[in-house]
Formats: structure tokens, sequence, C-alpha cells
């Protein structure tokens, strides 16, 4: 379930730093109300379980959540925090 | 609500995510005839169409495809109004069944509008292969609603689908199931409950209370303004604030997390996962078409093939329509009677058959070009196509889906703009829209031919087609960075899109996405363009030159002089001085006149003011006749002022149709136009001094 801010791991990193191929576990989304809500209803929520399919070092990535595949612009997933697992 | 009356209609509302396969389900149920609108006031495409059932009349409505029913798009609005102003008897909530967690979550919210749901379990044989087993009747009762399991593409459980809505709409409506949110939550729904019932609010009886007190807690920003009671404002941010101490985090985002946790809790009593390995096939596929390398020339020839097939095999019908409308209009000429309303057959044979004519021989392209992006579409590969394209399209400002109309508009403007619905962002839509006839259309070829060979050495011919294309895109460049920090302004949209599964196009599904568009096209052709080739039929053949004038002339020195006389003749004229400083004539200016219909026009009014006759053959002709005439110079300059100026009438009024308002397609009109000439002026000042 949610966590505080004061139990958030420390070991973050931003989504755009991970290789593809890794799993990885959101632990916040850095971004407006809108945003948030539009990307919880594409499955992307904290603590949700998401693996990176496609990160060149420049460009949009492509991850994995559930059973589908979603592109995130490259500013989007620098403000998406996650955590190896 | 009781039993609806034996001839009473039902109406269905269908409501699924992106790429769930409602369309398909859509066309299954309703077969191919339906019909396309706008919803009232917004520029999202409302599908209408009806089916039959035991004696029972169903009126099925598309909902936009949606991921939830926030008040964040008009999308989502859009639908969530339909729910609760039309009051449908059924919604189906069409679910992709291999993908259902994240396909429920829209069902979850449809359940709390109390809206009447059938679950279209879609694709459950993607599903099934995927070692998927699903307990539908423990899922009905966790759900609270039917469920059917189909494969529309199939037509497989159509027939229980109808059933189901019949059998739905029937019954005594039963208490919805709701999500329960924790207990921290449930006791700030409460308090609010609590306050709308104790506050006669205003608020209508069609809406729930449960679920205007959700939305109050989430900060939903359409429901919000219908809170006038400050007890309850206050009610409302004491809860938001009371959930944000205890989760860190804003209600809306928790009762999106608790919405997921009551899904995948119902999904893992349900569903069994029997096969562990998936994704290969597809991952291997999206490794190689959204490769860093080879990305790029896969996008590129199949691209390729699509104009191929769009712009040669497009052209046989082109040339059947062609033959049809010359022999519909010598036809008209020559069973009309001798010497009787001449000019009432001149406005039929030049105005109507050839002005419409003209447009309609593009039909076949048209259809092409909608089929073959239909089919990239529905594949699923125009996302991979994005993704390619949008590391360049990014650096210009736009979305790496624009790259696909713009490449259209070297063919034709009409379909490229209708091409920017794949666009979902509005402002990017727009700005590729307004940029779009830069790119030199096919019709554009016929005056750069001319030209060019007229002017420049063989050496220099395909340098100079060269430059004047790639003038046209880095103008368009301009034009979209200008826009984007000006009108169109706007942070750049956060992006976030899903990528399709991998899918085989339905036969049926492909030909009614190209009928639509086509059909648009038709419709557009009947009517503003008709309307308009009539004007410039009137304005090229009015007023009629005196007889005594055309005494001693032969037949093209007639037509000459009969076009010097008209008002397009006079106008030429007329704008002459403006003219002068961009180094162009009348001559020029009457048969830019006649190109504001469609740009090869311009090429035969040219020939009948030299007296030329309008036939191909003469084309060496009218180039000796441009040569004694003009400089290089000045025939560059009518080139430019031909890429950039003014789009044709179709372009106009497709633009119209598109934006949803005049003011774009004025502003699209008025701006190359002004465009045109400034740069033109530029050029030609500048060429002159340079040139001595």
């Amino acid at each position: 379930m949610m966590t505080k801010d004061s139990q958030m791991p420390q070991d973050k990193k931003p989504l755009d730093t991970i290789p593809p191929g890794a799993t990885v576990r959101i632990v916040m989304v850095d971004a407006g109300s809108g945003l948030k809500n539009r990307l919880a209803a594409m499955g992307l929520l904290t603590n949700g379980l998401i693996r990176v399919v496609r990160n060149d070092r420049a460009g949009q990535i492509i991850v994995q959540v559930k059973e589908s595949k979603v592109i995130l612009g490259r500013g989007m997933s620098h403000k998406i925090f996650v955590t190896e697992t | 609500m009781s039993l609806p009356d034996a001839d009473k209609k039902i109406l269905v509302a269908l409501a699924g995510n992106p790429n769930s396969g409602k369309t398909t389900v859509f066309n299954a149920l309703t077969g191919t005839r339906h019909h396309v609108a706008n919803y009232p006031g917004v520029t999202v495409e409302k599908k209408e169409g009806r089916f039959h059932y035991d004696g029972q009349v169903i009126d099925v409505v598309d909902l936009p495809g949606t991921y939830s029913l926030t008040a964040f798009s008009t999308e989502e609005l859009v639908a969530r109004h339909f729910v609760f102003d039309e009051h449908p008897d059924v919604v189906v909530d069409v679910l992709d069944a291999s993908n259902l967690e994240r396909n429920l979550y829209l069902a979850t919210q449809l359940m709390e509008m109390q809206a009447p749901l059938v679950l279209a379990f879609n694709m459950s044989d993607v599903a099934q292969s995927r070692g998927l087993e699903f307990d539908l009747k423990q899922l009905e009762i966790l759900l609270g609603a039917k469920i059917v399991p189909m494969v529309a593409s199939k037509r497989q459980g159509i027939d229980e689908l109808q059933k189901a809505i019949i059998e739905t709409a029937q019954q005594q409506q039963k208490q919805p199931l709701n999500v329960h949110y924790g207990h921290e939550i449930e006791e700030e729904l409460a308090k609010i409950i609590q306050c709308l019932e104790g506050h006669a609010q205003k608020i209508h009886r069609k809406y729930p209370l449960r679920w205007v007190a959700l939305k109050l807690l989430e900060a939903d920003t359409e429901v919000q303004e219908w809170i006038e009671d400050d007890a309850l404002k206050s009610q409302v941010a004491e809860s938001r604030a009371h959930l944000y101490e205890i989760f860190g985090d804003n209600a809306d985002i928790i009762v999106a997390d608790r919405r997921y946790g009551f899904i995948s809790g119902a999904c893992q009593e349900t569903i069994k996962d029997t096969v562990q390995v998936r994704h290969d096939i597809s991952d291997a596929v999206d490794r190689v078409l959204t490769n860093r390398y080879l990305g790029l020339p896969i996008f590129a020839i199949l691209m390729f093939v699509v104009f191929y097939l769009t712009f040669t095999v497009g052209a046989i019908p082109m040339t059947w329509l062609e033959w049809f409308f010359g022999w519909l209009g010598e036809a008209v000429t020559t069973i009309w009677p001798e010497g009787i309303l001449l000019p009432v057959r001149s406005l039929i044979v030049d105005g109507v058959i050839g002005g419409v004519g003209g447009v309609v021989i593009f039909l076949p392209n048209i259809l092409l070009l909608f089929l073959g992006i239909a089919f990239l579409e529905d594949t699923g590969y125009m996302a991979r196509a994005a993704f390619v394209m949008d590391r360049i399209m990014h650096k210009i400002g736009l979305h790496g889906k624009s790259f696909i109309p713009m490449l259209i508009g070297f063919g034709c403007s009409v379909p490229a703009i209708m091409a920017t619905r794949i666009l979902e962002n509005r402002r990017n839509r727009l700005a590729t829209m307004l940029v779009i006839p830069l790119m030199s259309c096919g019709a554009r070829i016929a005056i750069y031919a001319l030209f060019v060979a007229a002017f420049f050495p063989e050496h220099l011919r395909g340098p100079m087609m060269w430059l004047i294309y790639f003038i046209g895109i880095l103008l368009a460049i301009v034009c979209v960075q200008l826009l984007r920090k000006t009108l169109l302004k706007g942070e750049t949209v956060p992006f976030v899109m899903e990528l399709p599964p991998y899918r085989m196009p339905t036969f049926k599904g492909l030909v009614i996405h190209m009928w639509d568009r086509g059909w648009m096209y038709l419709k557009k052709a009947g009517t503003v363009i008709l309307m308009l080739s009539i004007i410039l039929w009137a304005l090229i053949s009015y007023p009629k030159a005196p007889a005594d004038e055309l005494v001693g002339l032969d037949e093209h020195q007639q037509q000459s002089a009969q076009l010097q006389y008209s008002i397009s003749g006079r106008i030429g004229r007329a704008i002459e001085p403006v003219l002068k400083p961009i180094g162009f004539d009348w001559k020029i200016g009457t048969a830019l006149i006649g190109a504001s219909v469609a740009k090869e026009v311009f090429v035969s009014q040219l020939s009948i003011i030299y007296s030329l006759g309008d036939s191909e053959a003469n084309i060496e002709a009218l180039e000796e006749h441009l040569q004694e005439d003009y400089s290089a110079l000045q025939g560059f300059c009518v080139m430019l002022f031909c890429l950039i100026t003014a789009p044709c009438i179709a372009t106009v009024a497709v633009t119209r149709r598109e934006s949803g308002a005049w003011r774009w397609a004025i502003l699209q009109y008025v701006g190359l136009t002004v465009m045109a000439y400034v740069i033109t002026l530029v050029v030609y000042q500048v060429g002159r001094l340079i040139a001595g």
C-alpha cells in the first residue's frame, strides 16, 4: 500500500536512468494531478511494477505495465521515480 | 426502471479503452450502416448505428475510447456526460480480455456511475492462447455485471452480446456493487454524503450521491463547480487534507490505487494463469521495428509502399474517372440543343462537371491512402512508427505521428489534413494541419515542371525541384515553431501513449474505415467545392467579350481574348501593381486566380492566355512564350509563390471541417498568402540587385 514520505526508499532513481530489461517498482510520480491520474488510469501507479522494454540514451522510452506497453516521453519518464527490485 | 414497451427503442452506449477492439464490436453489432457526426460542441467523433433483435430496435452509440472517466480530457467528459444525460438503457464496456486488470479500471468507474453494465470480454481467444482461464460466474458476482466472452473480429459471441443487452435493458436495475475504498476513505465519503444529503444541494438527481462524493474527494474539476455550499466545501477540503496526512498522497491517487486493489483482488480469485512465458513474439518484433538503425529504413519502405499504391495503382481508376467526366462533358455538349441556353451548358459542362470532376478524380487516391493508413494503424504498426519518428519530430516541436500527415501532404493536402485525426493533441493537430500546404502536393508538380523546364538548363532542373521542395519543408518547420510559440502555445503535453498489441486487421474494419473517409471527401466535393467551382467558373467566363472584338481571331485567340475580358482577367490586371514588386504581370495574376480552385489549373490558364488552348501538346510552345516574357529569376519567383501561397479551395474546405472553425482555415489562407508575398518580394528584389 501507500507509503509515507518518511518511509520512501532512499535509492530512488528517475525512470529514464533504468536500463532496458530491468523490472522496477514505482515509488513516486512527480507530476500535476491531471497527468498523475492519466498515468494511474494506464496502470502506472505508486507501488506498481513496470519493466523497461526500450531505453536508448535519448528519445522516448517504452515500458511494460501490466499486460500493455506504454510509450513515455523522456521528460515524463524523468519525473517517475523507481527503485530496483 | 420499468419494463420497456415492446416498441420502445433500446439505447446502448459502447464504452471501452483504446485498443480494446471497441470499433470492431461496434461494426459487428451494427453492420456497415452507421452515421458519423461530432458530439455537440466538441470535435470528438460520434458514431451511431442500429441493429434489430427479436423485433426490437437497438440504437448503439460509440463513446470515445478512454482509460478512465475523469474531467481531465474532453473525450472522458463526453463519455461521462453521455451516460448521465442520455440515460442509455445499457452500457456495454468492451474489454481486452488479455489485459483485464487495466481494462477493468474503466469498468469500476462505470459501476460507480450506476450504469446498467454489460462487460464484453473481447479477444478472449488471445487471452486463452496466453493461458488465461476465467471463472466467469464468480467474476460476474464480484463485478455485479453480466459478462459475455467474445471474439468480435471473428463474430464470435455477437449473438450472446445482443441477448445480454436485451436482458439487461429489461431487467429491474439492481443496486450496483461499490468498490470498498478502505475504512479511512469510506469514513470521509460518508461524511461528505451526509453533507450532500443535509444541504439540499442543487445537484440533479441523475447523479448518484456516492459518485458525487467520490468525485469531490478526487477533486474532480467539473463536479467541484456544482458545489456552492461552504460547509460542504470545507468538509471536502478537510477530508482531503486528512487523507493526505494518512497516506502522503492526494485522495484521487489513493482512490485510483484502491480501484486497482479491488480489481486485482477480483482477478486473483477468478483468473488462473496457466502459462508463464508471454510477450516474446511481440517483444522480438518490437525490437526490430523500433530499432535505432532499422526503425527508420523500415518505416521509409512501408511508407513508400503506401505511396506507391496510392499514386500508381490509384492512377488507373483515376484515368477512368477522368475519361468518364470528359465523356460526360462531351455528351452534355453534344445532346444540348443547338443555340439554346448556351451559358447554362457552359455552367454545367465547365463549371459543375469540370469543377467537381477535378475533385472527384482524386477519390481513388484518397481511398487507397486511407486503406494503407488503416492497415498500418489496425496492425499496431503506426504507434511504432510514431516512436521511431519522434526523435526527429520532437526537435521541431511536433509529435512523431505528425510525420505521417506531412508525408501524405506531398501527395495531396486534402487527405493529409484528414489524416491529422491520428494526432490526439489538439494543438499539435492544428499546427500540423496549418503547415501541411507547404508540403508540395502533386498538383503543384505541373507548375514546377513547366517553369523548371522553361528557365533552367538540364543539369540544374533536378536540384531546382529539390530546392523548391526543401524550401517548403524548411518553411513548415519554421512555421510550426512560430505557431507553437504564439497561437498554439502551451506546454508540450507530457507524452504517454499505449503501444497497442500487434493484431491482424479485419477486412470489414479496413473497408469501413476507408469508406468513412472517402464519403466525407465526396460530400465535401458535392457541397462547398461545387459552390466555389461555380463561382470561379463565373469569374473566368463573364462578362462575355463583345462579338466585334473577337472578329478575325482563331479559336485559341478567342479564348485568350475572352479570358482577358472576364472578371478574372480584369482582376489579374487590377492587381498587377501589387504583383509588380514580386516580378509578376497580369498574365500570371490571372492564372493565379484560376489556380485557387486547383493548383494545376495554373498551367492551363497560362496556356489559354497565350492563345495556345489547354492541350498538353502545346507545352513546348508555352515554354518558349514564357522564356520571351520572363527572366529565370521571375520564373523561380513564380514557383516559389505557388509553393507557399494560398492552398486550393478543397484544402480550405477540409481545413475548416477538420479544425471545426473558419478562423483556422482563414488564418491558413491569409497567413500563407502573406508569407508567399513577403518571401517572393525579398527574393525578387534581392535577386535583381545581385543580377544588377
